[in-house]
């Protein structure tokens, strides 16, 4: 009859959640077969130590930095490193004017770009465009000479001799930008340090690949009127996507008016004043040409973008242009600040509290106990198998903190068992048989462990998206053990209480099961059958909501015995034997 | 343990109870002892003590050294501020870092010349700097905006999920208390404080709101169909929920505290200060007061604020009438012993056959 769905039930869960280890365990190889992965968590800053670079800002001649700037600095490189994952780096200033980030690791040229490029984007019309001389591109030996050519006449006038009306006007080319453009090498540093110019004036510099230079009118846009960024493969004409990766730009009110003003200007245009060009930390990206004008406040910016860049340079938009760039002054390895000393004590700590666990679950619980134990172990071996996968898949690292997290994770964890194991003894303690105390009990049970979970995963989300830094690290701890709790208790832990509840083991309610009935003050009325010693009996099909009413205090009791309207069925000592 | 699920028995049935509803004053005037003494006796020692991480500090990096060991730092460092825990790292491969709060010059110059005779180099390879926070005022602004966004919606969800915006007040009074007192007693000690604690602090917040949501889903359970019909007080059925979950309250709170306390010992007793001791201090101390407020201030809380509803004092006068009319029917005595009855003698007694 009926007797068999609940197993099949319990066997199915069971199975899923044997999928879902497997599914894990399969995933995490796969990281460490073809990415790179590990089988253990990588550790953070504090416990395994990192990099420390120390960032000095690039300043021109009597230009100086303020303590508000470093903030400011401080503040969009950890927005920056936290939108590449969940590292928990340490950034402060160091003296008047240095950045020291801390990073665990060992970062790459990606990673330091990503942290130190200032990001300033600026919109700017083209007015004269140029193949630059092959010689910037070819090598050293054919720009040796030429050399002397880069010193530009200061005779010439560099005002322009007829005001400029808009942004696009070739009045902007004095002839002093006509002779620098001319002598401007694309390959030289000391170009490429010259190529800074207030936002009001034009612009002499080369794309970033060095195959072009330009001439580029005032800054019309810039990176602050940008709202939101985003990266994506980009569509052609016919709506396909294709293999290239762009910057998808959202401007806000002024930027999108803005844009809209500069598109229908250089729209008419011919030449190469029919282009505008896209300005990053002073070199062109991209110099588009209008095709249209756009009034939508949205753009996409193409260049030779991969993936990996294309998402840096959305992140740089989105979380705004550093307030000056900075180079690199020193990167060295520092050692963890923490040590092994006090992993191995927190380890130890982890390992007696388990211990301590296990005997007070089993003084409880008698055998339940053990369900409690190997709950506890399979959300342990979850856990670690989650915690890898995230180590190597999105750089999350177990801090000292966070190994704290995932021992306090245990009592949250085990407090899902023993709301259930108190659940089911009540429904025992009404004079149910176990099978349907244990059914009954988990409809309860698992109200209350989902609830009380819902709180937590929320606190989860809310800070994992909002909070930076240490707190997200936090956050995610929390979100994972939250899950990994409901996934412990609803496949795990319910279908062996299904299955054991069979045994003749627990469903005699032997006295070391930890279900005993008689121990629980049922009163045994033959094998597997108890009453209740209480008027409990004579509701037993108001279902949930009624049964309150049957958990009486002593001083309600006797008032309900005095009721005359509410008959109580006799109580007599005759009950107990 | 026979006894303790004898005791839990006792609780579910009634046959013992503790009388923690009706008692709330008692409740609200300790509640407010403790916070008080918990918001201002840290003050009275000297407010709290913020990290390095918090303050920025001072820092100093010797370098050229023939052999990276870290212990004749800690040793410098103790020999001028010996209450200051340094935070030191080997940099490269002939470096040592070392961070400590900030000093005055005077100090500052001392460790230096420390540093540079206990690793027997010249004093000009130290090098002093000031460093900023590296936990600034833009992740405690956004973890502030973050956690007040929470408690903005998790005041929601339990107002729906309650159905009564009542019991979302009483668990966020309750989370209060328990913050307040983690800080308190984090601020007596003369801790201080790391963004390890911080986490710890929102850890507790977590724990609290749990803890709490778990028995209001038993009172949720035992007063939703608190009708005419039911023969409690309405503050009664509150008191019977709480002391059916006393069980699974104290199980729970000793199963999550125990590996805190293992930490907390390890970690304050072998290793001295730092981490370890930071972060379980502020979760032991959390676990326990967060057990506490939910029995003896969320719930108390809850059964006043609805006290007041009309439909709530037209039942408990009811109940209190039938009730005075009964204890003239039965004998005074038997009203005062209350386990004299048959009943309770009688559960009892079988549980121990």
């Amino acid at each position: 009859m009926a007797r068999s769905t609940p197993v099949k039930k319990a066997w199915r869960s069971l199975t899923w959640l044997l999928v879902i280890i497997i599914a894990l365990v399969g995933l995490n190889g796969a990281q460490v077969l073809f990415a790179g992965g590990a089988w253990a968590p990588k550790l953070a800053l504090d416990l395994e130590g990192g990099t420390q670079i120390v960032l000095e800002p690039q300043l021109t001649a009597g230009q100086t930095v303020s303590a508000e700037q470093l903030t400011q600095a401080v503040s969009i490189i950890r927005q920056r490193i936290d939108a590449s994952g969940v590292s928990e780096s340490e950034i402060n200033t160091q003296g008047s004017q240095n950045i020291v980030v801390s990073i665990p690791g060992k970062p790459n040229q990606d990673t330091l770009d990503r942290i130190k490029s200032s990001a300033k984007l600026e919109f700017r019309p083209v007015l004269v465009t140029d193949v630059a001389p092959v010689a910037a591109v070819g090598g050293k030996g054919a720009s040796a000479s030429p050399s002397p050519a880069a010193v530009v006449d200061p005779n010439l006038p560099s005002t322009p001799s007829v005001k400029p009306t808009d942004g696009s006007d070739i009045n902007y080319v004095t002839p002093a930008l006509q002779a620098k453009f001319t002598t401007f090498d694309c390959a030289s540093k000391a170009g490429l340090a010259t190529n800074l110019a207030p936002a009001a004036e034009p612009l002499v510099t080369c794309d970033t690949s060095g195959a072009y230079k330009y001439i580029l009118g005032p800054v019309e846009i810039s990176g602050q009127n940008i709202s939101d960024a985003s990266n994506s493969l980009v569509a052609n004409s016919q709506g396909a996507t294709s293999n290239t990766w762009g910057v998808n730009l959202v401007f806000d009110a002024v930027g999108t008016k803005k844009f809209s003003d500069v598109t229908t200007r250089i729209f008419p245009l011919t030449g190469a004043r029919h282009q505008f060009a896209v300005v990053l930390d002073g070199r062109v990206i991209t110099a588009p040409t209008a095709n249209a004008v756009i009034s939508n406040g949205k753009a996409q910016i193409t260049g030779s973008f991969t993936q990996e860049s294309s998402k840096t340079l959305a992140n740089q938009l989105k979380f705004g242009a550093l307030p000056i760039g900075f180079k690199v002054q020193s990167s060295e390895i520092i050692s963890a600040t923490l040590g092994d000393s006090q992993l191995q004590a927190g380890l130890l700590a982890g390992l007696i509290g388990l211990i301590l666990v296990v005997i007070y679950s089993l003084i409880q619980y008698r055998t339940l106990g053990a369900v409690t134990i190997a709950s506890l172990v399979v959300s342990a071996v979850i856990t670690y198998l989650f915690v890898t996968l995230l180590s190597s898949r999105d750089g999350y690292r177990l801090s000292l903190a966070g190994v704290a997290g995932l021992i306090v994770a245990i009592g949250i964890t085990a407090d899902s068992f023993i709301v259930y194991f108190e659940r089911i003894r009540d429904e025992l303690r009404e004079g149910r048989g176990l099978e349907s105390a244990i059914e009954t009990g988990w409809k309860r049970a698992i109200r209350t462990i989902i609830a009380s979970d819902t709180v937590n995963f929320l606190a989860a989300v809310i800070l994992f998206i909002l909070a930076v830094g240490n707190v997200r690290g936090f956050a995610l701890t929390l979100g994972l053990t939250t899950i990994i709790d409901l996934i412990v208790v609803i496949l795990f832990t319910h279908p062996m209480l299904r299955l054991l509840g069979r045994t003749r083991f627990f469903s005699e309610g032997h006295r070391f099961s930890g279900l005993d009935p008689r121990a629980l003050g049922a009163v045994y009325r033959g094998r597997a059958q108890f009453r209740a010693p209480m008027a409990a009996m004579q509701s037993r099909s108001g279902g949930s909501a009624r049964e309150a009413a049957k958990r009486q205090t002593i001083a309600e009791r006797k008032a309900a015995a005095a009721l005359p309207e509410k008959p109580v069925t006799p109580r007599t000592k005759g009950n107990d034997s | 343990m026979a006894s303790f699920s004898q005791f839990g028995n006792d609780l579910y049935t009634g046959e013992r109870s503790f009388n923690i509803v009706a008692k709330r004053k008692l409740w609200y005037t300790i509640a407010l002892i403790m916070v008080l003494s918990a918001a201002i006796v840290p003050f009275l020692r000297g407010g709290y003590h913020f990290g390095i991480e918090f303050r920025g500090g001072s820092e100093f990096q010797v370098a050229g050294l023939a052999k990276l060991d870290t212990a004749p730092a800690a040793a410098a460092v103790a020999s001028v501020v010996p209450k200051q825990i340094p935070r030191i790292s080997t940099v490269g491969t002939r470096g040592v870092r070392v961070q400590t709060d900030q000093l005055t010059d005077t100090a500052s110059d001392q460790v230096k010349n420390a540093l540079a005779a206990n690793y027997k180099v010249p004093v000009s390879s130290v090098s002093a700097s000031f460093i900023g926070p590296s936990w600034g005022a833009d992740i405690t602004g956004q973890a502030l905006r973050g956690l007040v966004i929470f408690l903005v919606l998790v005041a929601i969800v339990m107002a729906l999920y309650f159905r009564t915006w009542k019991m979302s007040v009483a668990a966020l009074v309750a989370l209060l208390h328990d913050l307040v007192l983690t800080a308190g007693v984090y601020g007596i000690l003369g801790f201080e404080v790391t963004p390890a604690a911080v986490i710890g602090f929102l850890t507790i917040l977590g724990y609290s709101l749990y803890d709490t949501v778990v028995v209001f889903d038993k009172i949720r359970e035992n007063t939703s169909n608190n009708g005419d019909s039911s023969p409690r007080t309405f503050a009664e059925s509150v008191n019977l929920a709480v002391n059916q979950t006393l069980v699974r309250s104290i199980n729970t709170s000793v199963v999550a505290m125990l590996p805190v306390a293992a930490i907390l010992f390890i970690g304050a007793v072998i290793l001295g200060a730092g981490t370890l001791r930071d972060i379980s201090l502020a979760l032991f101390i959390g676990i326990l007061v967060g057990t506490y407020s939910t029995i003896f201030i969320a719930a108390p809380l809850y059964a006043h604020l609805r006290s007041g509803e009309e439909a709530i004092v037209r039942h408990t006068k009811k109940v209190l009438v039938a009730r005075r009319a009964s204890s003239v029917a039965t004998t005074p005595a038997e009203s005062v012993i209350g386990t004299g009855t048959g009943t309770g003698a009688g559960s009892s007694a079988s549980a121990k056959s």
